[in-house]
């Protein structure tokens, strides 16, 4: 059962009027504009464990990814096609309104809309990642932890998301004679087949101010929240509203055009970040 | 079930006979439930979902609001609703679809009158054909009216799909399974606002500026059935 959030934080409502004020110039508390993302990093390759892994800071927002490969069994309806899993952890270090236990509605959602959004444009080519039609398939298990929360988990989410799965390295196997699948410790330098590159960008909605990367304080006092999913070429690959409140038709045009530039500036980001990576690699040889 | 060559034919008719902005036969009855406080059941062709509301009543004290009521919602489907038995424990989909249901019904009602109570809203797929959540919405709308629950508006949903290439209203089971598209939206027509989109699959930013036009067109007509079903209960009451 979904219930109305009861653990609401009073002080950025009490600071609403403030930050109303400063729209109302045209400016937000942290100096940036109305349009702009917060500073973001993207660290890729940080666990030897995984086949891949990631850390974004999107300002305090942390998200790391970690994807596992494993051999298992394709589902019955698709034979022919690995299997992605995508899994979101609210982790309690990182906010004090976040609780232990399993996953909450909101830990849903936000797996839930990364996944539709990665799965339905197939960012991931999972027709390559077939060991024996109808029998073994590699399964990709994509886990984004959660670990400090200041607002806007969905787009650094799927940051993170995208530059592990551009970075991770299928597992070295062997097949034995009974037919099983054993993985070695080894990880190949053969990568995930990826067909396109997928982000979301967030806007919050406060009065009649539309923001992209909202942070926390201005998540608290929005009426709601926008997710809309780009692919490179600009189509829209996911959408999601997000949060109580309601949207004109008017308002939503204005997102997707917002939306759809600030899409570009995190495609530049994560491109740019992937290059730095394949120079690292080829100057450690 | 298997994926169908083309969806749309010759004369530009989808599978089962409907044009492309065409929604299936609606029905919608209120006060089907005796025990809760307002109820509804709202079928889109072979979609059929049953809501029901109870309250405002006094909030368990964990989650009470000092200011308004709380909106508990819990969309769920039952086992026999689909073509192969359903686990009744809920899904992580349904987890969501509770979520974003809650939330697209939480901008209607006028939550300020009541506080420190909460308002129940059950949402029961008793069969699935495609626009489940948007059925659901539908009645959840109807129940809560029927409750006397005091309301900004009434809302009303359907969802959006793209297939061979056209977008299309009302998806059933088939064109949402095998579509390029399915996008549910859920309005208040009144108060021109959308409570709830989501978008499964791709569309160019024009499709989707489109697909929302063309659901506010069909939303406007079911609201306007939503209006005439509780008017002739008021009139059937009235003569009892």
């Amino acid at each position: 059962m979904s219930t109305t959030p009861f653990r609401v934080q009073i002080i950025p409502k009490i600071k609403k009027e403030s930050y109303l004020n400063l729209y109302r110039k045209g400016q937000r508390a942290d100096e940036r504009d109305f349009y702009s993302p917060r500073k973001i990093s993207i660290q890729t390759n940080v666990l030897e464990k995984a086949n891949g892994s990631s850390l974004v800071k999107l300002g305090n927002t942390q998200v790391m990814a970690g994807i596992k490969i494993e051999p298992g069994e394709p589902f019955f309806d698709t034979p022919d096609q690995g299997v992605l899993q995508v899994h979101a952890e609210l982790v309690p270090l990182a906010s004090p309104q976040f609780e232990p236990g399993p996953p909450d509605e909101n830990s849903i959602e936000l797996a839930r809309v990364i996944d539709r959004s990665l799965r339905d444009p197939k960012a991931v080519d999972l027709n390559s990642l077939v060991i024996r039609p109808g029998d073994k398939v590699w399964m990709i298990w994509l886990d984004l932890y959660i670990l400090d929360y200041d607002g806007n988990l969905f787009d650094a989410s799927m940051l993170a998301a995208m530059a592990a799965l551009l970075t991770a390295k299928m597992p070295e196997y062997e097949e034995l004679e009974t037919g099983e699948i054993k993985i070695s410790k080894n990880i190949s330098n053969n990568p995930i087949k990826i067909n396109k590159k997928v982000v979301t960008v967030t806007t919050a909605k406060v009065e009649n101010y539309i923001l992209v990367d909202p942070n926390l304080d201005e998540e608290i006092i929005s009426d709601t929240k926008s997710v809309i999913a780009f692919d490179e070429q600009g189509n829209i690959v996911g959408a999601q509203k997000t949060g109580m409140g309601s949207l004109s038709q008017e308002e939503i045009d204005n997102i997707i055009n917002v939306s759809s530039s600030a899409a570009q500036v995190y495609f530049k980001l994560l491109n740019d970040a992937l290059k730095s990576e394949v120079k690292e690699e080829k100057g450690d040889k | 079930m298997t994926r169908p060559q083309r969806f749309i034919d010759d004369e530009g008719k989808r599978l089962d006979g409907r044009k492309p902005d065409e929604i299936r036969p609606v029905k919608m009855q209120v006060g089907v439930l005796s025990n809760a406080d307002g109820s509804a059941l709202v079928e889109y062709g072979l979609t059929k979902v049953l809501a029901a509301v109870y309250g405002p009543k006094e909030s368990q004290k964990s989650i009470s609001l000092p200011d308004r009521a709380s909106l508990r919602v819990r969309y769920h489907m039952a086992p026999f609703s689909t073509e192969e038995r359903k686990n009744p424990a809920p899904s992580r989909r349904e987890v969501e679809l509770s979520k974003v249901l809650r939330e697209s019904l939480e901008p209607i009602v006028i939550t300020d009158y009541f506080p420190r109570t909460s308002i129940d809203i059950f949402i029961e797929v008793l069969q699935s054909d495609g626009g489940t959540r948007t059925v659901g919405a539908t009645a959840a709308s109807l129940a809560l009216a029927d409750a006397g629950i005091p309301m900004k508006a009434l809302v009303a949903g359907v969802a959006i799909g793209k297939v061979d290439n056209v977008l299309i209203v009302d998806l059933n089971e088939v064109e949402d399974m095998y579509g390029d598209a399915d996008m549910p939206i859920v309005a208040a027509p009144d108060l021109g606002q959308i409570t709830l989109y989501q978008l499964n699959g791709v569309l160019s930013k024009e499709e989707f500026h489109n697909a929302i036009d063309m659901a506010m067109k069909v939303i406007n007509k079911l609201v306007d059935i939503e209006k005439e079903t509780l008017r002739n209960s008021y009139k059937e009451a009235g003569e009892e």
